[in-house]
């Protein structure tokens, strides 16, 4: 039997990333620290998908990660970077625990509604929340790294190295995930609900379970966002940051854990140059590209295809 | 005779204007094996979503080993041993045939499922190979179900229906769907696998030779009431019987001859 | 109680433009089970178009009163062959697939409409404030109003009375009941659900750039309009209920009136408010106030 190399190669991947965040220049590790935290994010949507939930709201724990990490180091002075990372999952962790039980019995379109909904509630309180400084947010000083101060450029490259170590783990446990009985439950969850409640195992349990996964490593993205661009606003809850995760997750056609990550990261490549060589096209060239895969690569969004309509038994 | 294993008792289930069950009483005793027969419609997969939880009687009860188990989902009842296969396959169609009995195995296993384990190891895949060869299946492991004739896709789920101990096994139309010269084969092999469980086995059937060739007794329902309860050649005999179900079922035949 | 008074009007204008807003996307949802993300970028066109033309309308020194009508032709102009080429070209052959790849589908149409949208008119905004103006201002109990929003209370009822005489009391708006109740019998009836599809989504988006094409004189109209009604569109017909367009109507009202409540006693719950009540409504009662809960079909 071929044995699975992804979690050695995300190890090697990880170790060639660090290596290359001492020698790349500023700009560029700025940039792929921005696309890996983002990646985050995907990975959680994608791991939602895989079960059915298709959440046009995970704009509510990327918000959340970023504001927990913002406030608590400018009200609370904590500045330790992984701290303030840590914490933002947590928060996000507890608030996706407790939604959960909520968000896991709905579906389909009602399921996409109530996730949209619930990020733009936040995303009304942030923006008229003068003490979060409504639309224009606020910013973050420059975080310490276990007891290390790092600012500037070598800041930067620090939160490079701990960004593409929180992302590669997460990568790792994901991928452990969706091969474990929870992970693959999800997917027969998404084509035949029934069958597995037959089998004895709860429907709902198993999406809590992956919706908590989504919220916890959004906010972790969220936090590491925050900490890299040194500034937070409400955008980071809007409907058009969770359906940029969502078209994101789309494009990273191949099956692959690791494919989210690159996704992210050409997208960010190409968002960063559209403005300059092609001004107001990007968004439609990604358009195009959903269509594109959406029409011809059923495999883009694997098992949404394959959700059987199965016209149940008679009486 | 013993206490019965599963004791359903003055059953009434409504849906809107039609009546799916009316006053229906059935005692199944351990390790027996009951045929089910009726036209469509007469109640016997609302009695047998009933059984399994899957619906609420609104009168009635249902008895386990002595317990009340008609207000339980149906992930409880197939943890107490009550399992069921579908007269449309339930299959899970985004997975090979080995995963979804993978996924079978894992549940059985644990109640909460592992976020870490791996689901497929040699061991789990060798045991799911072994569960696949009880009914044939053996060579389409690696296949996606939808790539299955009609015939694996019906062993395939009565296969998920058999992982895990079962006390009681409930097929509905097990051979639906199936060519006349496959019917008796694949019964065969069916009732082969199953006898090895030491379950009640009820079996709900259209066919009157499947039914006399491998019930013990026989219940025949008719708009939500069972109007027979006995062994075969008393039940398929019965006037009421004749008229409202083997009729029924003769019509059907002599139309399939026809064309 | 003069701020009563206030709330109430402000939320009825607001209401009648979040009706007209609303009822292409409901009505879409209704008949076709498609949520519509693209119903901003209608929206967005429709603005756009009607800017441009009333622009152009009074630069050819017409009569003032006819740019009304010119707004009116504008929006339901673009709406009409834009919806008509998108469904025909596109959605038809995506029909069938899981409601939320439709969604994505929609999605990625709104996607490419908004660059679109910059390329042809750039990024700069367009004002088309003449309408607005021309209508002046009336006082009502001691508080001005624009004439033009009074008029477009007017005109989202007197939509919300077509609407209703067009589905209920005319052949084929019985026949889309129809196919909004049960699709599969429809087609089983013989209904052509094909046809049908493509009028409600051409209707839809007829309403949907109509909504825009009257706004348009009252704002400036810039890239990125879409984006928000899109949003508050969805609220208030989840809210209603998908597919109702009595639901749109109340949607509407209780939109209009919880924004403009907090608006003037509360301000700093003026967004949350409208989101929340859409995340109760789809908690406790999925299919909205006023929709039909899906009923089982096994």
């Amino acid at each position: 039997m071929f044995r699975d190399l992804t979690l050695p190669a995300l190890a090697a991947a990880l170790a060639g990333l660090l290596a290359l965040g001492v020698v790349l220049p500023s700009w560029l590790v700025f940039l792929l620290t921005v696309a890996f935290a983002k990646g985050l994010v995907v990975l959680g949507v994608v791991v939602m998908m895989r079960a059915g939930l298709v959440s046009f709201g995970q704009g509510l724990y990327f918000g959340l990660g970023a504001y927990t990490a913002g406030l608590v180091t400018n009200f609370l002075g904590v500045t330790d970077a992984v701290a303030l990372v840590a914490l933002g999952g947590a928060v996000s962790a507890v608030m996706g625990f407790a939604l959960g039980f909520f968000m896991a019995r709905y579906r389909e379109i009602f399921f996409a509604m109530l996730s949209l909904a619930l990020s733009m509630i936040l995303y009304g309180i942030l923006v008229r929340s003068s003490t979060l400084g409504s639309t224009d947010g606020f910013n973050l000083p420059s975080p310490t790294y276990l007891g290390l101060v790092a600012e500037g450029v070598v800041g930067r490259r620090v939160l490079y190295g701990l960004t593409v170590a929180v992302t590669i783990g997460v990568a790792m446990a994901l991928h452990r995930f969706v091969r474990s009985p929870a992970g693959v439950m999800g997917e027969a969850i998404l084509t035949n609900e029934i069958r597995v409640e037959y089998l004895g195992t709860s429907v709902t349990r198993v999406l809590h379970i992956t919706y908590v996964l989504g919220a916890v490593v959004a906010g972790l993205g969220g936090a590491l966002v925050a900490l890299t661009a040194g500034h937070i606003d409400p955008d980071v809850a809007y409907w058009t940051t969770s359906g940029e995760f969502v078209f994101v997750a789309i494009l990273s056609v191949i099956r692959h854990v690791a494919a989210p990550l690159l996704g992210m990261v050409v997208f960010e490549t190409i968002r960063t140059f559209a403005f300059q060589y092609l001004p107001y096209t990007w968004q439609m060239v990604v358009g195009i590209a959903m269509l594109a895969v959406i029409l011809f690569l059923p495999s883009g969004l694997w098992s949404l295809f394959a959700r059987a309509r199965q016209l149940g038994g008679g009486a | 005779m013993s206490d019965p294993i599963v004791a359903a008792r003055g059953l009434k289930k409504r849906f809107g204007a039609v009546v799916a069950a009316d006053n229906v009483t059935v005692e199944i005793q351990p390790r027996e094996v009951l045929g089910v027969i009726g036209a469509n419609g007469a109640g016997k997969t609302t009695f047998v979503n009933m059984v399994t939880g899957y619906l609420k009687p609104d009168e009635g009860t249902i008895l386990f080993r002595g317990a009340d188990i008609s207000q339980l989902p149906p992930r409880e009842v197939t943890r107490l041993g009550v399992h069921r296969s579908f007269q449309v396959a339930q299959l899970f169609p985004n997975l090979s045939v080995r995963d979804n009995v993978l996924v079978a195995l894992a549940s059985v296993e644990r109640r909460r499922p592992s976020l870490v384990a791996a689901l497929r190891t040699s061991d789990s895949i060798a045991q799911a190979n072994g569960i696949l060869a009880r009914l044939g299946l053996q060579d389409a492991a690696e296949r996606s179900t939808t790539e299955l004739p009609q015939g694996q896709r019906k062993l395939l789920d009565i296969t998920l229906a058999m992982v895990g101990r079962s006390a009681v096994l409930l097929l509905d139309e097990p051979t639906s769907g199936i060519s006349a010269d496959e019917k008796f084969p694949l019964m065969d092999l069916v009732m082969d696998a199953v006898a090895a469980e030491e379950a009640a086995i009820l079996f709900v059937e259209h066919d009157m030779e499947l039914v006399e060739r491998y019930a013990a007794r026989v219940i025949a329902f008719y708009e939500g009431r069972v109007i027979a309860d006995g062994a075969p050649d008393a039940v398929l005999t019965d006037v009421d019987v004749r008229r409202y179900v083997v009729g029924a079922e003769l019509h059907r035949r002599a139309d399939r001859a026809r064309t | 109680m003069q701020k009563f008074y206030v709330i109430l009007v402000d939320g009825t204008i607001y209401f009648s433009w979040l009706f007209i807003v609303s009822i292409g996307l409901t009505l879409i949802y209704g008949v076709m089970k498609i949520l519509n993300i693209a119903h901003g970028s209608f929206y967005a066109l429709g603005a756009y178009t009607a800017a441009s033309a009333v622009g152009a309308y009074f630069a050819g020194n017409y009569p003032a009163a006819g740019s009304f009508l010119v707004l009116i032709l504008a929006g339901v102009a673009v709406g009409g062959v834009i919806g008509f080429l998108i469904e025909r070209g596109l959605l038809r052959a995506m029909y069938g697939r899981d409601e939320i790849v439709l969604v994505l589908v929609t999605y990625a149409v709104f996607l490419v409409f908004e660059d679109l949208i910059k390329l042809v008119w750039g990024v700069d905004p367009y004002f088309a404030y003449q309408p607005y103006a021309l209508l002046g201002r009336v006082g009502i109990g001691g508080i001005g109003f624009a004439v033009y929003d009074l008029c477009l209370l007017a005109l989202a009822i007197l939509l919300g009375i077509f609407a209703w005489w067009a589905l209920n009391r005319t052949r084929q708006g019985k026949l889309l009941l129809v196919v909004i109740h049960d699709r599969e019998i429809s087609t089983a009836m013989g209904i052509n659900v094909s046809r049908m599809f493509t009028a409600t989504f051409v209707i839809g988006a007829m309403l949907g750039a109509l909504g825009g094409a009257l706004t348009a004189p009252g704002i400036s109209v810039v890239p990125g309009i879409g984006v928000d009604v899109i949003v508050l569109a969805f609220a208030v017909s989840v809210i209603g209920g998908l597919g109702s367009i009595a639901g749109a109507a109340i949607g509407a009202l209780i939109v209009g009136l919880a924004r403009a409540s907090a608006v003037h006693l509360l301000p700093e719950v003026e967004l949350f408010v409208i989101y929340a009540v859409m995340a109760v409504v789809l908690a406790f009662r999925p299919q909205g106030l006023f929709g039909r809960a899906v009923a089982r079909k096994i």
